[in-house]
């Protein structure tokens, strides 16, 4: 009877207790006090420095940091949060290898950046742990706001607005706040819940209300919203999955990768969790390399990403790819899917086809290859879902799929903001979307007060 | 291999480091894991008055500073001389220097300002056999309050005095060790000198406080709630030291007195540099604190190393060589133009440079060319003042380059002279001893 990897089909309980722990316990363990001193003495608290224009958010990285190493964690964490009231998820999340850690003059000189997300995330869980409130809210204005989506789009900018006096109400589709950071980050980058006890932080100054299971379009309208407040912010995220167009796609064993990452997150039990013995991801972004590596720790024993172009084109950073690598994941270039084989119904192969660019076009060279699987998982991308916003209002207008703002967030609708992944022109980084959340904030309130003054 | 062998007022020991008079020499415990880790010398902790002997403090000692990753920059310390009893010391000193008859050992004394305090303790000293004594007048706590210490070091006639009884009462070469508490260092080395004495050593430890703890309000370290100004020693203290030891060498009035050099010696490279201003030989106690007896290991080979690099045969190939070109700054060429220049190449573009330049000096460093990060020299501006040398993180990135004499300058406008100049004939100078045309 085979057991653990090798148990054939899609089944739980493969590793023990104590593996399933170790496997998703902190991708990146906290930096102690020592090991943040040190660290933040490497920081050479440059002039207009590269990293601080690197951040979505614009935190000023070398005061933060400065802030550490002259024993100010609280200090520092006001400096992180001032720019970025999601700062401890960010410090988590954020793809520092391509943002501030990317251009940090010592990746420069000697290949080594000083550690920021490491370090922003020392400061801001000081200032978490402690409970420690910054903000206080101004003087009642008598607006309200309605947020749809508490991610991190909508947290942020419901922070801001609250700070401002206004009352917000934020309506919420899932059962739980949070958006991407509570149901589609890795569960080794967030651990102990920490996307709830940040919603808990975030949500402390008061003003704000957050009604979970009210989806729009099912539960509310656009024009409802319109109606009943002062202006509304758009923080939807995306609700579609781009599907594979392979044959065979519904069979049993295919799956969303968005969905299985956020089932993980949410599971209480990981060994309930069921895998595939060989499981195949069509990718090449984070949610691919997210959905292998937390297939193979779930005791999968043999993972494939397969994406259809070369490793230079892949979403996925450097970092990324070579945490799956070092899991055991084996990522394969060049591959486009054609058609997922099913046995009784269920998945028991994926038959790709090789590529190549064909001029500035990537087409399929014929030739074929086909790869056992018992598990295929989908992540080639999400798309925003508008029908939601149909219907009940003139239609907004949208560009690239997605809804089209201008640089304050502001919507072709008026008193309707937007921000995140939801808008066209973002990267879909958790960064810009706080940015994009705080920003729309600040024009908001300009727009509900005479300039900013109540 | 260059010959590091070492004699000092006629004391010899296979290399010139010492361990200076403290802690570490107390006993013969630690004296004997020195010998053992290579250490050439030793200055026994020093010794006082026979009778009950001193006591210390029960709290902490010691207090410091530090740099990054909690690096020791700076120790300071309020204790006191022995706490042992005169003859144990003296004992274990003689079956030391038996032990080790290759090493130098010499015993430093701190006895009250009176002839017969000193007459009673030199021979007794004399008896275990050590090569010399050194006179403690540099503690500048607790001892000092008592009248001895830094107290005898800052009065110029008590040094001249206590070392003349020295010399009348002992055959061993006489070491004054000197305070850096005081305004001008060569006034107690001439009364040294005057007082017949072989050598002077220096700097002991400097007055201060290293922190205070802002909870209790209490300055550190802190004994029930109280602190006392301690001696402060370490890497903080060499450039203090350094300048002191070469106003000594070159003043025409003590020029030739042998030096030991004391104060944050911590590598081979500061002994060397020490030893290029004028010492004969260099005293160790914060580093070995820091880091054990093994780093004179280090110390050794490193000075070999560098000697042979460099030719120099034996120890009196460099000492004394930086000694006349420390000069007044009077004496400063006025004619002599650098300039920074930055080498691209090594840039990392913090910008450090430029912002000290920007918000502290003269404007000198761009920020941006063209539109992009880049940090360049601007000659027109350029004082040549080194801040961005010294503020650069990356060592040799930022140079200064002399100008060539006839080339111009481009912040005056004026070619550079050949011609050396200096202040004394400025016609800025309203002093000036030759008057502008």
């Amino acid at each position: 009877m085979a057991t653990g990897h090798f148990i054939e089909g899609i089944a739980g309980g493969r590793l023990s207790a104590e593996q399933y722990a170790d496997n998703f316990s902190d991708l990146h363990p906290p930096l102690d006090h020592h090991e943040a001193l040190v660290e933040a003495d490497r920081c050479y608290f440059c002039y207009d420095a590269p990293c601080m224009n690197a951040c979505p958010t614009s935190i000023d990285i070398p005061m933060f940091i400065r802030q550490i190493a002259t024993g100010n964690p609280l200090g520092s964490a006001k400096t992180i949060f001032d720019q970025n009231i999601l700062g401890g998820m960010c410090a988590r999340v954020c793809p520092t290898e391509t943002l501030c850690e990317e251009v940090c003059v010592r990746e420069v000189a000697e290949g080594k950046p000083v550690q920021i997300g490491r370090l922003q995330r020392y400061a801001t869980d000081v200032a978490m742990d402690e409970n420690k409130q910054f903000y206080k809210r101004a003087e009642p204005t008598g607006k309200t706001v309605a947020v749809v989506g508490a991610g991190p789009s909508g947290l942020a900018a419901a922070h801001r607005l609250a700070r401002h006096g206004h009352d917000v109400t934020i309506l919420e589709a899932r059962p739980k706040a949070g958006g991407l950071n509570e149901y589609g980050i890795a569960a080794y980058k967030s651990v102990d819940d920490f996307a709830q006890a940040e919603v808990d932080y975030v949500t402390s100054i008061g003003g704000i209300d957050i009604q979970n299971g009210k989806a729009l379009g099912r539960d509310f309208q656009l024009s409802d919203l319109i109606r009943n407040y002062d202006a509304v912010f758009l923080g939807l995220g995306l609700g579609g999955i781009n599907a594979l167009s392979a044959d065979g796609e519904d069979a049993d064993g295919v799956a969303n990768a968005v969905e299985f990452i956020a089932e993980l997150r949410q599971a209480s039990d990981l060994g309930s969790l069921p895998v595939g013995r060989r499981v195949v991801v069509i990718g090449g972004g984070m949610t691919a390399i997210d959905a292998a590596v937390q297939s193979k720790l779930l005791g999968a024993e043999e993972v494939t990403i397969c994406y259809r172009r070369g490793q230079e084109h892949m979403n996925a950073s450097g970092f990324e790819q070579d945490l799956a690598a070092a899991n055991g994941v084996t990522i394969r270039h060049w591959l486009q899917p054609k058609r997922v084989i099913a046995e009784n119904g269920k998945v028991s192969a994926i038959e790709l086809e090789y590529t190549a660019i064909n001029g500035d076009k990537l087409a399929g060279t014929g030739e074929r290859l086909t790869l056992a699987a018992d598990q295929v998982f989908k992540a080639i991308g999400q798309s925003f879902a508008p029908a939601v916003l149909n219907g009940s209002v003139a239609s907004i207008e949208l560009e690239g799929g997605r809804i089209k703002v201008d640089a304050e967030g502001r919507t072709s609708l008026t008193k309707v903001w937007a921000g995140g992944d939801c808008i066209f022109g973002g990267d879909d980084l958790t960064v810009s979307a706080v940015a994009q959340g705080r920003d729309a904030a600040e024009s908001i309130h300009r727009a509900l007060t005479s300039n900013g003054r109540a | 291999m260059a010959d590091i062998r070492n004699t000092f007022v006629g004391i010899k020991s296979p290399n010139p480091f010492w361990l200076a008079s403290a802690p570490p020499t107390d006993k013969a415990y630690n004296v004997e894991r020195a010998f053992k880790a290579g250490w050439g010398g030793v200055v026994w902790k020093t010794l006082g008055e026979e009778g009950p002997p001193v006591v210390n403090v029960n709290g902490p000692r010691y207090g410091a500073i530090w740099g990054a990753d909690r690096r020791l920059l700076g120790l300071n310390n309020i204790e006191l001389i022995t706490d042992r009893d005169l003859q144990t010391n003296l004992r274990e000193m003689k079956q030391v220097k038996m032990n080790w008859p290759d090493r130098a050992l010499v015993a430093s004394i701190m006895v009250p300002c009176e002839e017969e305090s000193w007459k009673a303790i030199l021979p007794l000293v004399e008896e275990t056999g050590a090569d010399g004594i050194e006179l403690n007048f540099g503690c500048p706590h607790g001892m000092s309050e008592r009248g001895m210490g830094s107290a005898v070091g800052q009065v110029p006639e008590y040094i001249e005095m206590v070392v003349r009884w020295c010399k009348q009462y002992t055959r061993m070469p006489v070491i004054t060790k000197l305070t850096p508490n005081i305004t001008d260092i060569r006034k107690p080395a001439r009364a040294a000198k005057a007082g017949g004495t072989d050598a002077v050593s220096l700097i002991n430890t400097i007055n201060s406080i290293t922190g205070v703890d802002l909870d209790s309000f209490a300055p550190q370290p802190t004994i029930d709630g109280k602190g006392s100004h301690g001696g402060y020693c370490g890497p903080a203290v060499k450039p203090i030291a350094m300048n002191m030891v070469a106003e000594i060498a070159r003043d025409p009035e003590t020029h030739g007195l042998p030096i030991s050099g004391i104060g944050g010696i911590t590598t081979w490279r500061d002994a060397a540099e020490f030893m290029a201003l004028g010492a004969g030989n260099v005293q160790v106690c914060t580093a070995a604190m820091t880091y054990g007896f093994k780093i004179v290991q280090e110390m050794i080979a490193g000075l070999e190393n560098w000697m042979e690099e460099k030719g120099h045969a034996s120890l009196s190939d460099i000492i004394g060589r930086a000694t006349p070109n420390v000069t007044d700054w009077q004496y400063l060429n006025l004619n002599y133009v650098a300039k920074a220049h930055i080498d691209q190449d090594a840039c990392i573009k913090c910008g450090r440079c430029h912002i000290a330049c920007e918000d502290t000096s003269h404007q000198a460093i761009t920020s941006m060319v063209d539109g992009l990060r880049h940090f360049e020299v601007i000659d027109a501006e350029c004082v040549g003042c080194n801040l961005c040398v010294n503020v650069c993180p990356v060592e040799g990135c930022i140079t200064m380059e002399p100008l060539a004499a006839g080339s111009i300058d481009q912040r005056t406008g004026k070619p550079v002279s050949p011609i050396y100049a200096n202040w004394t004939t400025h016609p800025n100078n309203p002093m000036a001893k030759v008057a502008a045309e």
